[in-house]
């Protein structure tokens, strides 16, 4: 397909991207550009113009700092679910970024890019949910942190504001004894995620002391489970616990399911208890 | 030698220049001047035009013209079917390839914009402003058939476009005294073909000489000319066609379309080459799709399993416009099939194609024998289920017994050859069927759902004698033809008429000539795809490529042979009844080490000093072949999978094909077509479906929904075979393009069904998507 | 619109143009000294046909603008054979154990198992299979294009070794 015209600037550093995209109304920040282009090239958006950040070295990159993770905004899919860091110190993020597309997207697509369009059936955001991460933003007034859980505000759309600028990600090293895994039900053509599913259970002696668990795919941002969470604090990591727990999950979803030609909304509800049982159990096992 | 090439699995020929990107498809070809072609194409699925403005479009950067139906109405006929059905009532509707006053379908061609680049052109596309007045739309070829469906056409009540029945023995006598009968309704959803490479066109027209070359997308470049010369006037020996390297067709490239038609006017109107290539979503919209049947069918048969009558009512789509060769298609290569490879006294079977406000459906790998073959061997199943017998033993009890030439059935059909009982055992023996029933009812023992699927076949191939063709209404004959030329160092050049796009016969072909003569494969060199070079052909579709094809070039071959074995005995000074021939050599018999080769025989030929009285000089030989019949490759496929009740997921776990093409000129590439086909097949049971909404948006209008087979979700494919001649095929083979596809649907759908008999799930739709064998599950369970 | 300059190695050479800042990469490409092995199958980033390594790993080129390959090194398929025309064992594996039919998505496909082989360099046939989940063909059923990566893998690592 064939994008209608934009103009293009390349940001030389995140200060002038922020300059840019307040100069620039409209304008919108092309990093690897796998959410940006697909929607050009359909004619789903116009924009006047697009300010590349993709070549700005000080989004890049991995760094642990005692008992945090922070992620830069342009890391990519392939080089999270390749770093030992991650593996070690957030593995269902790393688990979420192997899953996400195909190889030679996983390449090119960045954690940034891929929050800041808040697509409900991507993976990572689930992920991020459950963990616990925040968000850093430059933006117009200075740089603020916003939590995922409030981040994520609706079907792509965001706790982002006009001229703000996604600059990185960060999230808590797994504690000791905590196991996490990601667990995905992918459409079989988009391979996006109908159901995604991120679940982090501590557990001490048999028994389960913490747990964050979080769905995708199913309403139209990444929701936490607290029912499922609650149901799992300080009981047992057997099989049939996990699965009781997971039961809970509907009390959890609300009535605004997601559904197409593939997945209704009813089968998407019914199952979703699988898929959070698959995850306990991942996650338990890992533990 | 020629024993050795025969049967070799010798890598292709083809792929060096596949591999390295130098092969020229298409979309590949600019020439100068060239401009670009876009069309706008219809959003609605039925709406009559109230107006057309073209004036922005026109005026947008680089656009040089911008055309209606209003402008090609008069330059261009409308698009013709080429199967005009007998005894069918056959309706056809004015197809214009632009639009006039009313759209039928998303995706009917409203306007092309031609501008100095493609995205020029898209931009320009954009500006056409069409004011449409929605009418009804239908979409399911059932409903479109019943009383106060939507009108699609003026004058064709009902929607109807054709009905045709074939019926055999006495059904209705079957049926009254049938100890036993079974039915099932059954959905062949709309599929899209999506070949790896989508449509284009470039067409160049030089007014001074009022030639016209059409670079096409095609399966059968000497149709196109055809077709095109008369929906555009131009005299066909004035228009070359060339099918350059053709990236698969599946039968989606086999129609003549509106959008070449239309590419081919802009030419001509503006005087410059202009290239057009549909986009994917493009592709899903305008490119012929395939199946689409609504099926009730019912199997009657005794109380041991004897099969004694099939009765079935079929509602066959055919989209909004008749395709190419769309009326044949859900009739004679799918009634004639009815019975199978099973020994079935009575058949009858009514068929209903339908025009709906969706995209003409067209062959799709197989056309019409897997949706037969599903019928079949569902109810086969069923029967099964029914009288408590295992699936295989009931097949066994029903299979034509093993003939060499000739068993008529009660189609109407003559089979060539086959032998049935013994395709099922190897498959049965080779999987370790009982084995596999014991797993699988330790697995349920465990709570496991694993489900084992059976299915065995027939089809029609290698299309067919012309004096047939005729009969049933195919506007062309259904021979081929080959030139054999072999120059003054013996290198050779082979011409076909037939139009190979991925199948290897640059490779099969040499080998067929390498075979017959005595050269090496290496010295072939084969030509196809060009009408100004190759032999007037009909195709490649319908297996008939190496099964009409190769016949045509295995007797040219042997016309060279006879040639050649005057030249020695000239040379050798010997009469010619004393000639013997082995590997090239050409001898008196009894002193192989003074025979003259074919390349020695070559070089006389071709500077011809001394050549014996009356014959001609060269070396070159060619040949018309028309089949005496059909022929007809058979198998039996099994697969296991395994069913999660809980979500209703669907794990292939192993899949086994067999089946028997005669004998295999190139076995690796025998195994690769059967692959490919298995796979497109596994598709339609598992994955794929044009879904339409009902006001007939196309829901699934790319491939972020559409979902084609993938490397990670399939095993790897077990491929057997047994080798049964055909016995009027000069060397034997039957076609094998279609046979993966045939039986590999049912089987793969049976096996899931298998899986679910503990829940007594009576069917479900295909694509066996996780929610609809979840639903069905729990429909079962509470019902 | 205004165009960009953008300056792309392309298979060694340098390229320098002027473009519009939507033109595709791989519009860009195949407009190049008739570089055309790169090919178009889809609109959505489904169908892997347009894969090319850039500055040595898979990227969609229908997936990636002109303007963000900018100082980039790009190898497209007719880059991979050696200077001499000697195949690259990845294309040596395909022709040897036919994985390919119709030819449209090899392209592509050599070097989604450039990037399996990148990654992995003795992969199982299930990594092969996950490894080629982002590319589509539609005549092999993939079957031989998993032996083809096998059977280059072998021949790479015999050839390092």
């Amino acid at each position: 397909m064939f994008a209608p015209q934009f103009g293009y600037h390349r940001a030389s550093s995140v200060a002038e991207a922020g300059e840019l995209l307040r100069s620039n109304p409209g304008a919108k920040l092309l990093a690897g550009g796998h959410s940006l282009i697909p929607v050009l090239k359909l004619r789903l958006a116009a924009p006047p113009a697009l300010i590349d950040i993709g070549r700005l070295a000080e989004l890049r990159g991995i760094a642990v700092d005692g008992g945090s993770l922070r992620l830069g905004a342009l890391t990519t899919h392939a080089e999270l679910a390749a770093s030992p860091e991650l593996q070690r110190h957030a593995p269902a993020l790393a688990q979420a970024a192997s899953v996400i597309g195909d190889p030679a997207v996983r390449n090119r697509g960045t954690i940034g890019g891929n929050v800041a369009h808040a697509d409900p059936a991507s993976d990572l955001p689930t992920v991020l949910v459950a963990l616990g991460a925040a968000f850093e933003i430059a933006g117009a007034g200075g740089e603020r942190t916003v939590p995922a859980a409030e981040f994520f505000q609706g079907m792509m759309a965001t706790a982002l504001g006009d001229g703000d600028l996604l600059t990185a990600v960060v999230l808590p090293a797994r504690p000791p004894g905590q196991g996490q895994a990601y667990v995905k039900f992918a459409h079989p053509a988009s391979r996006y995620a109908v159901i995604g599913v991120a679940a982090a259970l501590t557990v001490s002696d048999g028994a389960c002391t913490a747990a964050a668990v979080a769905v995708g795919g199913l309403v139209p941002v990444p929701l936490r489970a607290p029912s499922v969470e609650g149901a799992l604090a300080g009981g047992p990591v057997a099989a049939d616990a996990l699965a009781a727990a997971a039961d809970r999950v509907a009390a959890d979803l609300g009535d605004d399911l997601i559904g197409d030609v593939f997945a209704s909304a009813e089968y998407r509800r019914a199952v979703a208890a699988v898929w959070v049982r698959r995850a306990l159990e991942a996650a338990a096992q890992a533990a | 030698m020629s024993a050795k090439i025969f049967g070799s699995g010798i890598r292709r020929r083809e792929d060096p220049r596949l591999v390295t990107g130098s092969a020229t498809y298409t979309d590949d070809i600019t020439l100068p001047g060239m401009v670009y072609a876009a069309m706008l194409r219809s959003p609605h699925a039925h709406a009559r035009i109230r107006s057309i403005d073209t004036a922005a479009a026109a005026a947008a950067p680089g656009v040089l013209a911008v055309y209606t139906g209003a402008d090609t109405a008069e330059a261009l006929a409308p698009v013709p079917t080429a199967w005009l059905l007998p005894d069918s009532d056959l309706q056809v509707a004015d197809y214009p390839a632009i639009a006039r006053d009313t759209v039928r379908y998303v995706g009917d061609i409203v306007a092309v914009v031609v501008a100095e680049s493609r995205y020029q052109a898209y931009d320009a596309v954009d500006l056409v402003a069409v004011d449409y007045e929605p009418l009804p739309a239908v979409v399911d070829p059932e409903l479109a058939s019943r009383p106060g469906a939507p009108q699609i056409h003026d004058g064709i009540a009902g929607n109807q476009a054709l009905h045709w029945t074939v019926a055999g023995g006495d059904v209705e006598a079957a049926f009254a005294s049938a100890d036993v009968v079974v039915e099932e309704r059954i959905v062949q959803q709309r599929l899209i073909p999506n070949a790896m490479e989508t449509r284009s066109a470039v067409a160049r027209f030089t007014r001074a000489s009022g030639e016209l070359t059409l670079w096409n997308t095609t399966q059968n470049p000497h149709i196109a000319r055809f077709i095109c010369s008369a929906v555009t006037g131009v005299p066909e020996d004035r228009l070359r066609v060339i099918a350059p390297e053709v990236g698969g067709g599946f039968g989606s490239k086999i129609a003549v379309y509106p959008a070449d038609f239309v590419t081919v006017f802009c030419a001509m109107r503006l005087g410059r080459p202009v290239k057009w290539t549909e986009t994917r979503s493009e592709n899903y919209q305008a490119t012929t799709h395939g199946r689409d049947h609504v099926q009730q069918v019912e199997l009657a048969a005794t109380r041991d399993g004897r099969i004694t009558g099939l009765r079935c009512s079929v509602w066959a789509g055919l989209g909004a416009y008749l395709s190419t060769a769309a009326p044949g298609i859900p009739t004679i290569l799918h009634g004639l099939m009815l019975s199978g490879v099973y020994d079935i006294p009575a058949v009858k079977e009514d068929v209903y194609g339908i025009y709906t406000n969706a995209t003409p459906v067209e062959a799709y790998r197989g056309a019409g024998r897997p949706e037969a073959t599903f019928m079949l061997e569902r109810l086969v199943d069923r029967l099964a289920g029914e009288l408590g017998l295992d699936p295989a033993e009931v097949r066994r009890r029903n299979l034509i017994p093993r003939f060499e030439d000739g068993h008529p059935v009660v189609t109407g059909l003559t089979y060539d050859s086959g032998d049935y009982p013994a395709a099922l055992e190897k498959l049965l023996a080779h999987a370790g069927y009982d084995r596999l029933r014991a797993e699988q009812a330790a697995a349920r023992e465990r709570g496991r759902h694993l489900g084992i699927g059976l299915a065995t076949y027939v089809e029609i191939c290698g299309l067919g004698p012309s004096q047939v063709a005729g009969a049933i209404g195919f506007q062309g004959g259904l021979w081929e033809s080959a030139i054999v030329r072999f120059h003054p160092s013996g290198k050779v050049h082979v011409f076909i008429g037939a139009s190979p796009h991925g199948q290897g016969e640059e490779t099969t072909f040499a080998q067929i000539v390498a075979s017959e003569v005595g050269v090496s494969p290496d010295d072939v060199k084969v030509f196809h795809g060009d009408t100004d070079n190759t032999p007037m052909g009909w195709g490649t579709y319908g297996s008939r490529t190496t099964a009409v094809g190769g016949a045509a070039l295995a007797l040219t071959a042997r016309k060279i042979k006879e040639k050649a074995k005057i030249v020695a005995a000239h040379l050798l000074e010997a009469a010619v009844e004393d000639m013997d021939y082995e590997d090239g050599n050409f001898f008196v018999k009894g002193s192989p080490d003074r025979g003259k080769t074919i390349q020695d025989i070559a070089l006389m030929a071709n500077v011809s000093w001394n050549m014996p009285e009356g014959v001609e000089s060269g070396l070159e030989a060619s040949t018309f072949y028309d089949p005496p019949n059909f022929t007809f490759p058979f198998g039996a496929h099994l697969a296991v999978v395994e069913v999660h009740p809980e979500t209703g997921q669907v794990d292939l776990l192993r899949y086994v094909a067999l089946d028997d093409c005669g004998p295999q000129i190139n076995p690796v590439i025998v195994a690769g077509q059967v692959h490919g086909g298995v796979v497109q097949g596994i598709g339609q049971a598992l994955w794929e479906e044009a879904v339409y909404d009902e006001s007939g948006q196309l829901v699934s209008g790319t491939m972020l929904d559409y979902a084609l087979p993938r490397a990670d979700r399939l095993p790897e494919i077990e491929v057997l075979s047994t080798v049964t001649p055909s016995p009027h095929h000069p060397i034997g083979v039957k076609g094998v393009g279609e046979a993966g596809t045939i039986a590999s649907t049912v089987t793969v759908y049976n096996a899931v069904m298998d899986a679910l008999r503990p829940f007594r799930v009576g069917a479900v739709t295909m694509p066996l998507t996780p929610e609809r064998v979840w639903r069905a599950i729990q429909e079962a369970q509470g019902g | 619109m205004v165009k960009v300059p953008v300056a792309v190695r392309v298979n060694g050479r340098l390229y320098e143009r002027e473009v519009e800042p939507r033109l595709l990469l791989v519009h860009f490409l195949r407009d190049l000294d008739g570089l055309t092995g790169t090919k178009v199958g889809c609109d959505t980033s489904q169908c892997g046909s347009c894969t090319v390594l850039l500055d040595g790993m898979t990227v969609k080129s229908c997936t990636c603008l002109a303007v963000q390959a900018d100082g980039a090194a790009i190898t497209t398929i007719e880059g991979l054979a050696a200077e001499n025309g000697a195949l690259h064992p990845l294309q040596e594996a395909f022709w040897n154990q036919h994985g390919l039919q119709c030819g449209f998505c090899t392209p592509g496909m050599i070097f989604a198992a450039h990037e399996i082989l990148r990654t992995s360099p003795d992969p199982s046939d299930e990594e092969i299979r996950h490894g080629l989940e982002g590319n589509l063909c539609r005549c092999t059923g993939y079957q031989n294009i998993v032996r083809s990566v096998r059977a280059a893998a072998d021949a790479m690592q015999e050839g390092e070794g």
